[in-house]
């Protein structure tokens, strides 16, 4: 019987991964790939707490709708930014991007 | 004028202020001002002294600070003590300052000089006038000053930069021992008055072996000062001072602060059971008069008889106090402050004519500087004891009393007389008589001819007129006069007469001691029956002990220097070690705590990252189970 | 085991799976390519979950949309050979330990939390795009616009930020 449980171990392990990729990975852009997964489990949390917790209202997915279109925003942005860096610094590995420490 | 005595010291310190400002640029640069000074304090001494005979007295009192309930006072007391001595100070280092014009004409730092002799004076000056113990342990370490700069004036001389630092660190152990005894009477008498401690112990604030402990440990301060045994070994190194120096520091005045210290504060020692205090007093002056006067049978530098002379008539006047001879050794002071000043002046007079301290080295003087010759050996005279000179006077007066009370205490006294001839028959022969056994001319510094010459009237006059003093001055404390300087200095229960009878049979063996003793040294030197180089080779270990000072000084190298030196570097050791090891060590600690810890500003972001979540995580376990 | 179930699994599986590859490629575009499977995955998940209008959004936006901006960006920077260096950095074992500690954190969470069972025999509503833009534009209305307003600005933001400097 399929349960709330289920999805949100799931999300869980998602979020780990996630997690893991954004810690650990050198290229920004893998970084990125991280952060969307990391949102895609929060997004599951919130769509199956919709079903299971509060079925009335829609309110979980209203969340999730929104959490997609900033998900976008910020991949946009944030390879904008991976790009302007690459011009810049001619590197998209985030260790090498040290130019401010001493 | 007697209530203004407290101008007097003030007159040489003016002097000193203006030569330490304008010196060079002052009359005779600075000489004349100094002189002034002086003159003008002598002057004044005189007149404070006339009306004290006269009767008048004095002291002034100011209430300086407030210690909780005890009132601190500061003030002046002029009475017979202080009165004499003030007019001896001032007549005497006013000759002696007008000496030095000439002993110092060629030396650079001329100003210099006076600006310090002008500072002493005030310093001795102020100490003669105080009426506490404040102002006289104030008065005590400024003399100590003044010697440490004068004996050092030639500073660039290491002999004479490490005997003034010698001067001063060995007074300074008399000076503590007097700073603890002050403060235990401060303690129990809760004044620093004389009259007042007096009247406290009179009525029996500080009684026993704790007051007998406070009268010597001040006596302590006396024993520095005064070069007493065993603190005596910083007065023949002294001599490395100019010798206008020598005569009005170490001989006539700063030495005597100490004898003037216990006439001072004689309720002190009567006050101690069974006179112990005085007892001690006594043994370390006849010790010390003993003991000095044998070092300086084999001394060959001209100085430093004079300054055995100088500790063992101190020894003297210790003596004489600690019999109860109170104006006998009060008078004693006085005399040898004129004939003692008198033969270092004449010492000096002819150091500055052959340029050597070395009696070897002189030799035939008498012909060449009469004046010089004459006027020392009137001052031989009166030290060694010869009727009708001062000496003869003032120091069988103290013999008289220590027969009185300390039959054993005589013998050293007379041991030490027959010596005192025996060493100045000595002098006088190695340096006046003869032929001039001097080095040759070329080594001769260009202000002296060939052959040594009379030195000039500003030195000569000086000498006359101390020789006057050294010559008559006796007779003011004689018996056949009437005593009146017995009358007018003298304690109440401070008498010591002879036993009758013994009076006059005491009188001729004193002067046959003092002739036996230039007997023995026309024996020894002039016809030279016994000759020296026998009695050397007859006992050299007495030769040796003597010459090697009793090996005191070794004895205290070894002590302070070598003990003492291990000590400090054991402690050196452990300061840089131990402790500074502790220090280095918290700081090589926190140095390796921020080095381990730089790590973790990484400048990365994926690490501050992974910080977040870990502390994220910390955060929300610590929470939740916890 | 329903069918669901089984379903839910595959799911599970593939989207699992997926982000393992993304997490631990070695080879970028491999890693790109991943994302979309992935993707997918939380897409048929939404779907058990009842929320097609959201599953449906996801596939346009997410694989669709990000995942090609994602490629883009790859090809425009160096990644785009596929090589170039090593591509985990040196805090690896305690990014995992840490990764893993959250991982189990949740799930003891999730497990052991009492979850307030639904009410029993409440069927759900239906979650028309309908009634989703119904709710849009009346109850989250604020959101919505303020969603816009971040849509905006990022667009000129990003237009700004990624322009040749000339």
């Amino acid at each position: 019987m399929l349960g709330l449980t289920h999805y949100l171990v799931v999300a869980a392990l998602l979020f780990a991964l996630g997690l893991f990729a954004v810690v650990t990975r050198r290229n920004s852009v893998t970084i990125l790939m991280g952060i969307e997964l990391m949102l895609n489990a929060a997004n599951i949390n919130l769509v199956a707490f919709n079903k299971y917790a509060a079925p009335g209202a829609m309110q979980g997915q209203i969340f999730a709708l929104i959490v997609i279109t900033l998900a976008a925003c910020e991949a946009a942005v944030g390879l904008a930014l991976v790009l302007a860096a690459y011009r810049t610094l001619e590197t998209v590995y985030v260790d090498e991007i040290n130019i401010m420490k001493w | 004028m007697t209530h203004l005595a407290w101008v007097i010291p003030l007159l040489p310190l003016a002097a000193f202020t203006a030569i330490v400002f304008a010196g060079p640029r002052l009359p005779g640069r600075g000489a004349y001002v100094s002189i002034a000074g002086i003159v003008l304090a002598g002057v004044g001494g005189l007149i404070v002294l006339g009306e004290v005979i006269g009767g008048a007295r004095a002291d002034v009192t100011y209430t300086w600070a407030v210690l909780g309930a005890r009132p601190i006072t500061v003030g002046f007391v002029v009475d017979p003590l202080s009165a004499i001595m003030l007019a001896m100070v001032g007549v005497v280092a006013s000759l002696i300052t007008i000496y030095s014009v000439g002993y110092m004409a060629a030396d650079p730092h001329y100003p210099r000089f006076f600006a310090y002799m002008s500072l002493f004076q005030f310093s001795m000056l102020f100490l003669v006038l105080a009426d506490n113990f404040l102002f006289i342990y104030a008065g005590w370490e400024l003399v100590g000053l003044c010697s440490y700069l004068l004996i050092g004036f030639w500073f660039e001389r290491p002999a004479a930069a490490r005997a003034a630092l010698k001067a001063f660190v060995t007074t300074r152990v008399g000076d503590f021992s007097m700073m603890i005894g002050i403060l235990i009477i401060f303690l129990h008498t809760g004044s620093l008055r004389f009259d007042e401690v007096f009247r406290s112990i009179q009525g029996g604030a500080l009684t026993g072996p704790l007051l007998t402990a406070a009268a010597v440990l001040v006596f302590g301060g006396a024993v520095g000062k005064s070069a007493q045994v065993p603190l005596h070994t910083w007065l023949p190194d002294a001599m490395e001072g100019p010798t206008p120096v020598s005569a009005l520091i170490h001989a006539a005045t700063m030495v005597a602060a100490g004898v003037y210290l216990v006439a001072r504060t004689y309720p002190l020692f009567l006050a101690s059971p069974d006179h112990t205090a005085l007892t001690v007093v006594a043994y370390i002056g006849g010790i010390t008069a003993v003991v000095a006067a044998t070092m300086g049978v084999v001394e060959d530098d001209i100085k430093r008889v004079l300054a055995y002379s100088t500790i063992s008539q101190l020894g003297y006047m210790m003596l004489g106090l600690g019999v109860l001879g109170y104006t006998a050794g009060m008078f004693h002071l006085i005399t040898h402050a004129f004939f003692k000043a008198l033969l270092f002046l004449g010492a000096g007079s002819v150091i500055h004519a052959v340029a050597t301290n070395n009696l070897k080295q002189m030799g035939g003087l008498a012909r060449a500087m009469p004046w010089t010759t004459w006027t020392f050996i009137a001052g031989t005279l009166a030290l060694t004891g010869i009727p009708p000179f001062a000496g003869f006077f003032s120091k069988d007066a103290i013999l008289a009393a220590v027969f009185a009370h300390h039959p054993v205490l005589w013998a050293f006294g007379a041991a030490g007389a027959f010596l005192t001839s025996l060493y100045m028959g000595r002098l006088v022969w190695y340096a006046f008589a003869g032929s001039y056994r001097g080095g040759d001319p070329a080594a001769a510094t260009a202000s002296h001819a060939h052959a040594p010459h009379e030195s000039p009237a500003v030195m000569v006059v000086p000498l006359a007129i101390l020789a006057v003093f050294a010559v008559f001055l006796g007779w003011v404390g004689s018996e056949t006069l009437g005593n009146p300087f017995g009358r007018f200095i003298n304690f109440p229960g401070a008498t010591a007469e002879p036993p009758a009878g013994t009076g006059a049979g005491l009188l001729v063996l004193s002067i046959a001691i003092a002739v036996a003793g230039w007997a023995a040294a026309g024996a020894i030197y002039v016809w030279r029956l016994v000759p020296s180089e026998s009695l050397r080779r007859a006992a050299p270990w007495a030769y040796t002990l003597l010459v090697r000072r009793y090996y005191v000084d070794d004895l205290y190298a070894w002590v302070f220097l070598g003990v003492g030196g291990l000590v400090m570097r054991a402690a050196g050791l452990f300061d840089r070690y131990v402790i500074d090891g502790l220090v280095n060590l918290t700081g090589w600690l926190a140095r390796q705590f921020g080095l381990g810890l730089r790590y973790v500003q990484t400048g990365r972001e994926e690490t501050y990252l992974l910080l977040v979540f870990l502390g994220v995580l910390v955060i929300v376990v610590v929470r939740l189970w916890w | 085991m329903s069918g669901e179930a089984v379903v839910f699994y595959l799911l599970a599986a593939v989207t699992l799976g997926s982000g393992a590859v993304i997490v631990t490629s070695g080879n970028i575009v491999h890693a790109a390519a991943a994302l979309v499977p992935a993707l997918l995955g939380v897409t048929g998940l939404y779907i058990l979950l009842n929320a097609e209008f959201v599953a449906g959004i996801q596939v346009l936006i997410y694989a669709g949309a990000i995942t090609v901006l994602i490629l883009f960006a790859i090809m425009l920077t160096e990644g785009g050979t596929g090589l170039g260096g090593r591509q985990r950095n040196e805090q690896t074992a305690v990014g995992a330990a840490v990764a893993a500690a959250m991982a189990a954190l949740l799930i003891a969470v999730a497990v052991r939390t009492n979850w307030a069972p639904p009410a029993a025999g409440a069927t759900l509503p239906s979650y028309t795009p309908g009634a989703i833009g119904q709710s849009f534009l009346g109850r989250n209305i604020l959101v919505f616009e303020g969603t816009s307003i971040v849509l905006l600005v990022s667009l000129m933001g990003a237009i700004m930020i990624a322009r040749r400097e000339d």
